[in-house]
């Protein structure tokens, strides 16, 4: 039986991807687990695995063309075996709902098909087949912009096996940051145990970008990601009436529980301001369950569990990594979470897990030393969170002007689901957490 | 240690029990003057005589109903049904009377009564009476199902088998009989009933089988260990009492399983054991568990036809890969 290599869904919201690079060739040997293609989605260049071990038979993608989630890609056999890459490819093409059409590769050897592909065999019969390999049309289907902007997030995620998911909770990992090897991208337990295993990867020291001096004016095509934020900035201004609520955060106390939690902790175990934020949001958005939801049509769909995605500048754009149960998580688990996603961001492995399923989202700009600003929400997620920096400020306290530490915090909510009275107690209670800060560690 | 074959094996636990035990008789279509379909009582008629080796009408029914009563009746009766496929005409007697009556007359009675059978596919004897309805019988409690895989555990399981006190049908495999391997030459060697065997310690798959399969299977498993796969292989050796405990054991450490069985797939040993192992050791699964298992067709007579539909060497492999 050959292995068909499908292109991954690498987030709930991942239509399709574009196969950037074949690392191996046709007639090329692959072990299971080494790199077998590079591909591009909305968001990132990621690696693929090969599923199995074997030789890559043929591919039925070609450089630079854009396929749906779930069709064939490429497929993998023994070194001796027979397939018709030929009719794998034109089943491929006619599969729009973008599921494999396995059947086709199990007929394979009886049949038209399968006399038609022993004569593109090569007649010396000695090894690996020749396939040939047309450049496949896409059914008339743009490329880009096809299939859903935006589905529903997906409940379960990547498949995992039990004894993947009994290791996991036992590591205290979250299983679906762990990359799926097995058949149909099923987490297993060799997955755990590589993926516990591995070296976490350190962020790399960010190059100031050289601007380019020119009279010219250049055309700079957009990358996909920079495709795919036009699309959903612009849908979420133009579909969701966003109404905006703001206040001015005492931090005082909570940046003196960060400096006595920091005293106790490595350089590398540190909190950050931003660590407090989500916290201090997750566990006030289980009182208001409107802020923590998705407009549905004729439904409010209030979500169950509290994913908080935090916008993390990248190159050419932005990412959203997702710390899943925030409001269950200490402020040390939620702190190391986050230094790993934003290093694999930073480092170009972003896993899909990292980045998928946020429920609501916060975005600091605070270490730009920006006083205030208000962020787009991020469909279908029903607002966001804005922070600015923690100032050094005068305030009056008693009468008297003494030295305050403030930060200006602004929710954009969608009024479809919640009105401006329920944002604002929303948001004193965000501020109630900052600035009573011991009961984040509750 | 002596090597003989499968049937030695048997012929001598019989030998050895007739001569322990006057009360032991054995009853069936040519078992006496003849020697036995398969020569097991060769020479029985002649050493114990007419009166304890019995040759019967071609009446199954008559052969298992007539051992029930005499062993109700004290004696330690081993009946003989040529092939399993025959079973079917006794089959009153055997699940309804044999397996039943100890419980149903609150312990009056015992039934002590070994029925010898043959079973497997495999010799172009057409799909009649080349079948493996090995489960069938396992389905019912009351019964014991003995099925070994060599000769030593046919020798212990039969003996264990005639001085117990319960019905047992103890299934041979038609084409083993020639099988040979190391027996002890113990006259009171006793294997017991409702332990399965771990025939081959490994760490990466875990193989659950049982007669003719568990020969089948270690030829794919010799096949895999060139290739790096260590395959445990446990036999089950009896259907019932079904021993699961060192499955569920090897489980845990491999985490996944495959279930070779002879006959067909459905309802069958594979899917008994699997849901079993689903049941007990969920938490520990890291791939579908699979079964190889007969093509679900009455089995060809066409020696081709016949052998792509029992599973070889080959399926057992293919099975083992979809799991690792």
């Amino acid at each position: 039986m050959p292995e068909l290599v499908p292109m991954p869904k690498l987030g709930f919201d991942m239509a399709e991807g574009t196969l950037v690079r074949k690392v191996k060739q046709d007639g090329e040997a692959v072990k299971k687990g080494e790199v077998l293609a590079e591909i591009e989605t909305d968001k990132a260049t990621v690696e693929v695995e090969a599923p199995a071990s074997g030789v890559v038979k043929g591919w039925v993608v070609d450089e630079g063309q854009a396929v749906p989630v779930g069709a064939l890609m490429a497929i993998i056999g023994a070194p001796d075996e027979q397939v018709d890459v030929a009719a794998l490819k034109a089943s491929a093409g006619h599969a729009q709902d973008g599921t494999m059409a396995k059947a086709a590769a199990e007929e394979v050897p009886q049949g038209a098909a399968g006399a038609a592909a022993s004569q593109a065999a090569p007649q010396s019969g000695a090894g690996p087949a020749q396939v040939e390999i047309r450049p496949q049309k896409q059914n008339g289907k743009p490329p880009a912009g096809a299939g859903p902007e935006i589905a529903p997030a997906a409940g379960g995620g990547a498949p995992a096996s039990p004894i993947a998911r009994k290791m996991a909770s036992e590591a205290g990992v979250d299983i679906q940051q762990i990359p799926g090897t097995g058949p149909g991208g099923r987490i297993t337990k060799k997955d755990v145990e590589q993926y516990l295993s591995r070296p976490q990867p350190a962020a790399p020291v960010a190059t100031p970008a050289v601007p380019t001096v020119s009279s010219q004016d250049q055309e700079v095509p957009l990358t996909r990601l920079r495709q795919l934020i036009a699309r959903r900035m612009t849908e979420s201004k133009q579909t969701v009436p966003q109404f905006y609520v703001n206040t001015e955060v005492d931090m005082a106390a909570a940046m003196e529980l960060r400096r006595q939690l920091n005293s106790f902790v490595p350089e590398e175990r540190k909190l950050s301001v931003n660590d407090l934020i989500i916290k201090a949001a997750a566990l006030a958005l289980r009182d208001f369950p409107n802020l923590n939801a998705s407009f549905g049509g004729d439904k409010v769909v209030h979500k169950g569990r509290v994913n908080i995605g935090n916008a993390v500048a990248i190159e050419g754009g932005l990412l959203t990594v997702v710390v899943k149960d925030a409001d269950q998580k200490s402020l040390g688990q939620i702190a190391a979470e986050m230094k790993a996603m934003v290093g694999r961001v930073r480092a170009g492995k972003v896993q899909g897990g990292d980045i998928e399923g946020s429920t609501f989202s916060v975005s600091n700009l605070g270490m730009y030393d920006v006083d205030h600003f208000i962020a787009i929400i991020n469909p279908p997620e029903a607002a966001i969170l804005a922070t600015g920096a923690v100032k050094q400020v005068p305030v009056i306290k008693d009468g008297a002007v003494v030295p305050g530490q403030r930060m200006l915090a602004t929710v954009s909510a969608d009024h479809r689901v919640t009105d401006g009275a329920e944002a604002a107690r929303f948001l004193q209670a965000v501020k109630q957490y900052l600035e009573e800060p011991m009961r984040l560690l509750l | 240690m002596p090597v003989m074959t499968i049937r030695e094996a048997v012929s001598q636990a019989l030998w050895e029990e007739m001569e322990r035990d006057p009360n032991v008789i054995i009853l069936g279509e040519e078992v006496g003057m003849w020697g036995g379909t398969y020569a097991v009582t060769k020479g029985f008629y002649d050493h114990f005589g007419a009166e304890r080796v019995r040759d019967t009408p071609i009446a199954e029914g008559v052969i298992v109903g007539a051992a029930v009563g005499a062993a109700m009746n004290g004696l330690k009766p081993v009946a003989e049904i040529m092939t399993i496929n025959f079973a079917f005409l006794a089959m009153d007697q055997i699940v309804n009377h044999a397996a039943k009556i100890h419980s149903m007359f609150g312990g009056q009675f015992e039934v002590p009564v070994v029925i010898r059978t043959t079973s497997g596919g495999g010799k172009q004897l057409g799909a009649t009476h080349s079948q493996t309805p090995d489960v069938i019988f396992a389905h019912f409690p009351g019964l014991k199902v003995v099925a070994p895989a060599t000769p030593a555990d046919a020798k212990g399981l039969l003996k264990s088998a005639i001085r117990g006190r319960d019905p047992v049908l103890f299934i041979e495999h038609s084409t083993m009989y020639q099988e040979r391997g190391e027996v002890p030459a113990d006259k009171d060697f006793l294997l017991p009933i409702g332990k399965s065997d771990v025939k081959r310690p490994g760490n990466d798959v875990t193989i659950v089988t049982y007669s003719k399969m568990v020969q089948i299977t270690m030829r794919a498993v010799k096949q895999l260990e060139a290739e790096g796969i260590d395959c445990e292989v446990i036999d089950l050796r009896s259907l019932r009492p079904l021993d699961l405990g060192p499955v569920y054991a090897s489980f845990k450490k491999t985490n996944r399983a495959v279930i070779v069985e002879e006959g067909w797939r459905s309802y069958g040993v594979g899917a008994e054991v699997a849901a079993r192992i689903y049941e007990e050791c969920f938490d520990y699964l890291d791939a579908p568990i699979q079964r190889v298992a007969q093509k679900e067709v009455p089995l060809p007579y066409s020696a081709d036809l016949e052998k792509s539909a029992i599973p070889g060497p080959a399926d057992v492999i293919a099975a083992v890969k979809a799991v690792v």
